[in-house]
């Protein structure tokens, strides 16, 4: 083709004005992405006056106040990061877990019931989750998990989203020659899970893993319908009561603060589970 | 095939009744709550069977005439920490236990906070209330709080208690304000609930624009300049001409013409708009075309602008709580930190917010109820150290008329102004018989489809259609 | 350890084993609603205050009521409106990212940095997002003061009292919060690429765009697919941000109201009927929008 020799001799060019928009663009966008974070710890800075008064881009003083009144105010803020963290890294496991080894039966075997499953989950995703969330709830009240965690933990071994992805992952990335492979030296079906399939998915299961986390995390619907007891709530919703409180106690200061407080964790798992994708390096490094 | 649709039919009925509920409680409570539970029964079944689902009520009859038979835990909802607090600093024999538990004598006092975010907290009590009948007496609600857009639906439903079944009685609550009453006062006239605040307003107006538009800030002078709706009006265009708001928004007002209503939102199962609250819509268009006042929402930033002087907002409509709590008093600046704001009773009478309390038909602890409400909305002296601790306006007519003639009372957030006697007038012409079980939804869905209107994206008519359709979607059992 | 399964068979039943888990889960903690869902939009069944009315069979009559009038369509048309407004700077930026951080010749300097940063907006609530939004966006906040100062406009200007600018907002915010999310997904896709095919094509002489187009596109077809399917769905099921947004009015006069923002509406009466007549509609839109997608990408071949 007389295109490619073209494009060869714009190269030298072309790279450089191509970086050069590159970094424009994401320069750009990464101030679009950190801005809400900077905006977010000057507001947890500010007095619920301060607040009231409108919008600055310059910090206050009234940081440590601020932290003092949530910190030693009536709700269990540590208590309910615990809970939050408990919450989300189960259903972060149990989630990616489960749906690599659902997407595995899928890819890897072949059985009669197969050609119904797959669409019959993909199907479920169809549903809006706002029209069972209700129904649910009265689940659990009728099988007496209120304020418990197992309800919110467990529905996650059924995530259709996370099925779906691990599944398609395995279609571009694991090849079943290599499962063959793993049969004929003698490991079991298993082993072969969890040692082999397991370890290749691993950029997939960062993402999903980071992706259930967070949903998690910030989920306040469903927990805030199921318990009720300070002890076990979660960060969204003792924050949900923070901005209920009446007007004695009312304070945006201490609202931001519980919203910085609470994105904390959630950064720092971020970033760790991140690196796997992030690296550069490629890890799904399949022989042929 | 019929008798197996209908069996299904009526599981899905059941389940429907069984929604989300309280917590559990330990077993040993529950064992010992089980046999004041039989000697209850006993005690009634004397006179009829009790094969009845009314039965838990009547229940409560027989305990709370007798002093035998308290439940060992005591469940009660609300959606914030207000009467925690209040009850925590102010109740003698309350014990604070941990963040959401407390004791008094031998009961267990069991807090269930669900906050009011979507709608959580009426979707919660609602649910554990439908499954009252069948909960175990531990796990049954004892008491719950409501407030006043949506008390009806408490009220007016045979999950409350009528305060007179508890053994209180009118006398009791003769100092009590008469809207305060009116809120939780259902359909057939019985009284089932009681608070021990009152949040009469008024209109807080910023002395420095009255000095500088009318010549004086003096209270009694700047009312003439809002006696009445017509009056307000006229003055909004003169306050313009002086670069001010008369209010920062349409929504101030609105809760002081729907409170003097003459027809509720309902009629016979049809929505029905009073005259107050279109003469709201029509003055309030004149007043957004004319630019005297905007569209913001109550809480936004925009509104909150006229706390501060640059914000150039003539009024606020509010009860005590706001001056006191709300407006950024105690931030420099502010013009309730200069002590800069008057009161005055504006136009019409009004009141925003508050907490009542209610009894859950079905309750075991009937008692304590009776002494509780008691203590917190009638005793003198207990009330008196809310007005004195809390700065809340309380429930109470000799307490705050005798503060309103205490001339060394002085508010200095409203420029050493003793307001009592301003909110004690404005209260006791308040007449809130007209409210309905729909206020809540209706209130609501007005106030957004009239924005529409005012901001020129409709018509009138089109602002009114969009607001019976949204009301019709939240109660399908009403007509227009 | 060498104990060896005898028939292709016997691996199969492997099948059914590892999807227990997730079908015991699916059946109790999803099913059983669903189930109720679907046959709940054939009764009149709600909450009136604290009456339960119904529930009645009523046929199909909540269905008729769902069209009568033609509000659905136009929710569903701002729905579709809103997606296209998201969907289609979201998945350009995406790829665009995507292609340069695969980009081995670009050699972008931080692009771990530029990497970690596109998701972080995910990691806030959608609630306080918006009161972030809301912050900004107020008549008297930043950007109005900054346009009138540069001249723009005189009066301030209401974001959200304009259809357009109100969708825009909407847009603008669901974009920022799902774009990280996007473009993760597809870097995890590329991966898992083998990196010897890159090197390959270029020492065959490729350019970026030719390998972007015939090596990385090719191989990243299903994660596509996979990512066009779900913000479809997920796109239909738009509710959070403009819900939060617009205070679940879906103002000015609910053109930015979406179909599950609709939906939220009958829940207030928990009126299961409509809920679930709605749920039903949505579910058959979804279920043809995602069959036409699985067909054009030719994602359902079977494999021999």
């Amino acid at each position: 083709m007389g295109r490619k020799k073209n494009d060869g001799l714009k190269k030298g060019m072309g790279i450089r004005a191509r970086r050069g928009l590159a970094y424009v663009v994401l320069i750009t966008i990464s101030f679009f992405c950190l801005f809400w974070f900077y905006i977010l710890f000057i507001n947890a800075t500010r007095s619920n006056g301060e607040l009231q008064a409108g919008f600055t881009l310059l910090p206050s003083t009234h940081a440590l106040d601020n932290w003092r009144n949530l910190i030693g105010g009536t709700l269990p803020m540590v208590r309910g990061m615990v809970n939050s963290l408990i919450i989300a890294a189960s259903s972060a496991v149990l989630s990616v877990y489960f749906s690599t080894m659902t997407a595995y039966a899928i890819h890897a075997y072949e059985f009669r019931l197969k050609k119904y499953i797959y669409p019959f989950i993909l199907m479920i995703m169809m549903i809006p989750t706002q029209v069972t969330a209700l129904g649910f709830v009265q689940l659990v009240s009728s099988m007496k998990l209120e304020d418990s965690f197992i309800p919110l933990i467990g529905t996650t071994i059924a995530a259709p989203v996370t099925f779906f992805y691990m599944k398609q992952y395995m279609e571009s990335t694991l090849s079943l020659a290599l499962i063959e492979a793993a049969r004929i030296d003698g490991s079991g079906e298993f082993r072969t899970f969890n040692h082999i399939v397991l370890p290749l998915m691993k950029p997939a299961i960062a993402v999903q893993a980071i992706f259930t986390f967070v949903n998690s995390w910030n989920n306040y619907f469903t927990p805030a319908l199921i318990l009720h007891e300070d002890s076990k709530k979660t960060l969204p919703i003792l924050i949900a009561q923070l901005r209920a409180a009446d007007w004695l106690k009312f304070d945006m200061g201490q609202v931001y603060m519980a919203i910085a407080f609470s994105i904390f964790p959630v950064i720092l798992v971020y970033l760790v589970l991140s690196r796997q994708i992030v690296q550069g390096v490629s890890v799904g490094g399949v022989k042929e | 095939m019929k008798k197996k649709l209908a069996s299904v039919m009526l599981c899905t009925a059941m389940s429907m009744s069984m929604l989300a509920g309280c917590g559990g409680s330990g077993g040993s409570e529950t064992a010992a709550n089980t046999e004041t539970e039989a000697a209850g029964t006993e005690a009634k079944s004397e006179a009829e069977s009790e094969a009845k689902t009314e039965a838990a009520g009547e229940d409560t009859e027989s305990e709370a005439a007798g002093t035998e038979g308290q439940g060992q835990v005591f469940n009660i909802y609300c959606w914030n920490e207000e009467f925690k607090t209040r009850i925590t600093d102010h109740y003698a024999d309350y014990e604070k236990v941990d963040a959401t538990t407390g004791k008094i004598g031998d009961i267990t006092v069991k807090w269930n906070i669900t906050p009011n975010d979507d709608n959580a907290y009426q979707n919660n009590l609602d649910a554990t209330l439908l499954k009252q009948a069948d909960a175990s007496a531990d796990d049954r609600i004892d008491m719950f709080l409501v407030e006043a857009d949506y008390a009806l639906k408490y009220i007016d439903s045979e999950y409350t208690m009528a305060v007179a079944d508890l053994g209180i009685t009118d006398a009791d609550l003769s100092k009590q304000y008469q809207y305060t009453k009116d809120v939780v006062t259902d359909s057939a006239g019985v009284l089932k609930g009681v608070s021990w605040q009152g949040c009469p307003g008024v209109l807080f107006y910023n002395r420095e624009a009255a000095k500088e538009v009318f010549g004086t800030d003096d209270p009694a002078e700047v009312q003439e300049y809002v006696k009445d709706w017509d009056t307000f009006n006229e003055t909004a265009a003169v306050l313009k001409e002086a670069g001010y708001s008369i209010m920062s928004t349409v929504n101030d007002s609105y809760r002081v013409y729907s409170n003097n209503v003459t027809s509720p939102w309902v009629v016979d199962g049809k929505i029905n708009i009073d005259e107050n609250i279109m003469k709201w819509v029509d003055d309030s268009k004149e007043l957004v075309d004319a630019g005297e006042t905007n569209t913001y929402e109550l809480w936004s930033d925009d509104w909150s602008k006229g706390f501060y002087p640059e914000g150039k907002v003539f009024c606020y409509f509010g009860p005590a709580w706001l001056v006191n709590f709300s407006m950024a008093a105690d931030t420099e600046g502010s013009i309730g930190y200069q002590g800069g704001w008057g009161a005055t009773e504006g136009p019409q009478g009004f009141f925003w917010g508050g907490t009542w309390i209610c009894a859950a038909e079905g309750t075991d602890n009937a008692e304590l109820i009776k002494d509780i409400m008691l203590t917190m909305t009638t005793d003198d002296a207990v009330m008196k150290e809310i007005v004195v601790d809390d700065d809340d306006f309380v429930n109470n007519q000799d307490v705050m008329n005798a503060m309103a003639e205490d001339t060394g009372y002085a508010s200095t957030i409203l420029g050493g102004q003793n307001p009592l006697g301003i909110y004690c007038a404005g209260v006791e012409t308040l007449d809130l018989s007209n409210l309905s079980p729909y206020d809540q939804g209706c209130n609501e869905e007005f106030q957004n489809a009239m924005k529409n209107y005012f901001e020129g994206n409709a018509t009138k008519e089109e602002a009114l259609d969009l607001f019976y359709k949204a009301v019709v979607e939240k109660y399908p059992e009403l007509t227009y | 350890m060498k104990k060896k399964k005898s028939r292709v068979s016997g691996y199969n039943k492997w099948g059914y084993i590892f999807l227990i888990p997730f079908t015991l889960a699916y059946v109790v903690f999803q099913l059983i609603p669903l189930a109720n869902t679907i046959y709940n939009s054939f009764f009149e069944n709600y909450m009136s205050g604290l009456k339960q009315i119904g529930p009645t069979f009523v046929g199909i009559d909540n269905y008729r009521k769902l069209f009568e009038g033609g509000d659905i369509w136009t929710y569903a048309k701002n729905t579709m409106v809103l997606w296209i407004m998201c969907f289609i700077p979201q998945i350009i930026l995406s790829l665009l990212l995507g292609a340069w951080f695969s980009d081995t010749r670009l050699r972008l300097r931080g692009s771990r940095f530029f990497k970690t940063v596109i998701y972080l907006p995910n990691l806030i609530m959608a609630s306080a997002f918006a009161m972030l939004f809301f912050t900004l966006f107020s008549d008297g906040g930043p950007i109005n003061s900054l346009l009138m100062q540069l001249g723009f406009i005189d009066t301030p200007y209401k974001f959200l009292s304009n259809t357009g600018s109100a969708r825009g907002l909407i847009a603008f915010m669901n974009c920022l919060m799902w774009f990280g999310n996007t473009t993760i997904l597809l870097m995890a896709g590329m991966m898992g690429i083998d990196t010897n095919l890159f090197e390959a094509a270029e020492v065959d002489g490729a350019t970026s765009t030719q390998v972007f187009y015939r090596v990385t596109l090719p191989l990243l077809r299903p994660i596509l697919v996979y990512v066009i399917i779900t913000s479809l769905i997920g796109g239909l099921q738009l509710f959070d941000v403009p819900q939060i947004l617009t205070n679940g009015t879906g103002d000015p006069m609910r053109t930015t109201m979406t179909l599950i923002m609709f939906l939220n509406k009958h829940l207030y009466s928990k009126n299961y009927g409509m809920a679930g007549a709605l749920s039903v509609v949505l579910f058959i839109m979804t279920g043809i929008l995602s069959l036409i997608v699985f067909k054009v990408s030719g994602n359902d071949k079977r494999k021999g």
